[in-house]
């Protein structure tokens, strides 16, 4: 195995300097997960104005997959349309778990050294999820902040 | 120091991981086979397949008389009183939950408390939990010391005349510490309680006798000593699996059976609805014959050793935090890495052949007490050596350079 097709640098930068780590003061939306095979958990927090994300963060603890991606994920989101970002998480979800081929625009291909395992699908998609789980939050028009940090 | 003709007998061994050769240090999650256990698993496939109890054949004969003497094997290997006092389960987590609704369920009262540790495994915590909400029974928590350990005053300070089950892990799967039950035990039937004790993780790696240790109800998995997977054993003391209820019914376990009701067979037979696993009991049995014959002394001194071994130098690692007492330890260790996620400790030690557990290990109180998310664990079983521990501290070593550059 050559663990550097795994640890590619993007995602050992990432995890070493996670961009839009923290919390966000008030949030539209805010979904925390945790990943029950290893006891890491995350919040994503969300700032939605006119369909588009305005502002988003995440916190919380996991190992450099999930934080890196975490970190790639809010980068690619702020700014975005709602339906983009969430085509992103989808799109990333498929590649992951081996569903689709092509990974969404954007740096995705970094983490394709994670489809080759399996125990480590969960942490590269912990904030996707919890993101998908916090727009539809946003969509239903609920603001409880779920916060499991 | 266990030697190379030990190391032989496990044909898992001799495979190379990534090139490099196995490195296994996650015996407390599930051990490797002895050849003894795979051969006896294997034999009674390939020569006397047929069902145990009710079979005339001669198959069904040496069937049952082969699955009854791993039960045989059990009982001297516990010393425990009687053979019909060991239950074949699918493993501890049934056991324990067999104890749980089979004897709690049925002796619990509203106001009666069951003590715990912060640091049972989830299989002797939830079941609990799930008996207590059915009850109305209360679950009380001895407070560890603050080095993880079980003190008996902390245990007294607990107990009262409500106490009507003590559940109690043997040895720690985290911390590597070893309860007291004998004299748990004792102070348990001091106050008239039921002593059920999670044997997980003693089972393989120290003597136990059930009868020394006055337990109540002990339960084990037989894949964490070489047996295989799906197969476990409870030991109850006779007059109280005879008032236990049993968690399946159906074939097997029934004595007769009309329209509306039916009566069962007496213990261990009650508990062992449906065909039981009778290869897993036969290799589970090839695998504590094993060990005996190693002696169970000397694989005690073995895994200390190591253990010992290991807590001394990766205590000399930069950022290396282990957890639970600085003394005596069982088979394990269980640490972090400053810095680098315990998953990615474990998959920089993959990628050269080294196999640790990380996250919680079924310990999710004991994580937040611990205060950690998860943790790093290595755990020594009788094929280790001293070698493994230098591979587990270059690897780390070398895992510190992958993510902090040297």
């Amino acid at each position: 195995m050559d663990l550097d097709e795994l640890y590619r640098e993007v995602i050992l930068d990432h995890n070493q300097n996670p961009r839009r780590r923290g919390r966000l003061a008030d949030p539209s939306a805010s979904q925390g997960l945790f990943n029950p095979t290893c006891g890491d958990r995350i919040t994503v927090d969300l700032q939605v104005r006119d369909e588009k994300v305005t502002d988003a963060a995440f916190d919380g603890h996991g190992c450099s997959i999930s934080t890196a991606s975490a970190s790639m994920l809010m980068d690619s989101i702020v700014g975005r349309p709602v339906a983009e970002a969430r085509q992103t998480a989808r799109g990333f979800i498929d590649f992951i778990t081996g569903k689709s081929e092509e990974p969404p625009p954007g740096d995705w291909n970094s983490l394709a050294g994670v489809r080759r395992f399996a125990s480590r699908v969960k942490c590269a998609t912990l904030a996707h999820n919890a993101l998908l789980q916090a727009l539809s939050e946003v969509e239903a028009g609920r603001t409880h902040p779920n916060d499991a940090s | 120091m266990i030697t190379k003709t030990i190391r032989d007998q496990y044909p898992v061994l001799s495979r190379k991981v990534n090139g490099y050769r196995l490195v296994y240090l996650d015996s407390a999650a599930t051990a490797l086979k002895p050849q003894a256990a795979i051969d006896a698993e294997r034999a009674y496939y390939e020569h006397y397949t047929a069902n145990v109890h009710r079979s005339v054949h001669t198959l069904g004969e040496e069937a049952t008389g082969a699955y009854e003497g791993a039960r045989d094997r059990v009982r001297s290997f516990l010393n425990a009183r009687e053979r019909d006092e060991i239950v074949f389960t699918h493993g501890a987590t049934e056991g324990l939950n067999l104890v749980a609704h089979g004897y709690g369920g049925t002796h619990l009262a509203p106001g009666d408390e069951i003590v715990l540790t912060p640091a049972e495994h989830h299989s002797n915590l939830v079941p609990w939990q799930q008996v207590a909400a059915r009850t109305g029974a209360r679950l009380r928590f001895v407070e560890l010391d603050a080095d993880g350990s079980v003190g008996l005053d902390a245990v007294r300070a607990v107990l009262s005349s409500r106490t009507r089950i003590v559940a109690m892990f043997h040895a720690s799967n985290v911390l590597g510490t070893v309860n007291p039950i004998a004299e748990i035990a004792r102070e348990a039937h001091r106050v008239g309680a039921v002593m059920v004790v999670d044997g997980a993780q003693s089972v393989p790696h120290m003597p136990v006798d059930v009868a020394a240790l006055d337990a109540d109800f002990l339960a084990f998995s037989g894949h964490k000593l070489g047996g295989p997977t799906g197969v476990g054993v409870l030991y109850g003391k006779r007059e109280l699996l005879a008032e236990t209820a049993p968690l399946y019914f159906g074939g097997e376990m029934i004595e007769q059976v009309e329209r509306e009701h039916s009566t069962f067979k007496e213990p261990p037979e009650r508990f062992e609805g449906g065909t039981p696993h009778i290869a897993g009991a036969i290799g589970l049995g090839a695998a504590l014959s094993f060990l005996s014959e190693v002696g169970m002394e000397r694989i005690y001194d073995h895994d200390r050793e190591l253990a010992a071994l290991a807590y001394n130098r990766l205590s000399q690692v930069d950022g290396v935090d282990i957890y639970g007492p600085d003394h005596a330890r069982t088979s394990l260790i269980a640490f972090n890495l400053k810095g680098v996620h315990p998953h990615d400790v474990a998959q920089v030690l993959d990628a050269r052949g080294i196999a640790v557990r990380a996250g919680h290990h079924c310990c999710q109180p004991l994580m937040n007490w611990l205060d950690v998310g998860s943790t790093v664990r290595a755990s020594f079983y009788l094929y280790n050596e001293p070698d493994d521990i230098d591979a587990l501290v270059e690897g780390l070593e070398h895992t510190v350079r992958f993510f902090h550059g040297s």
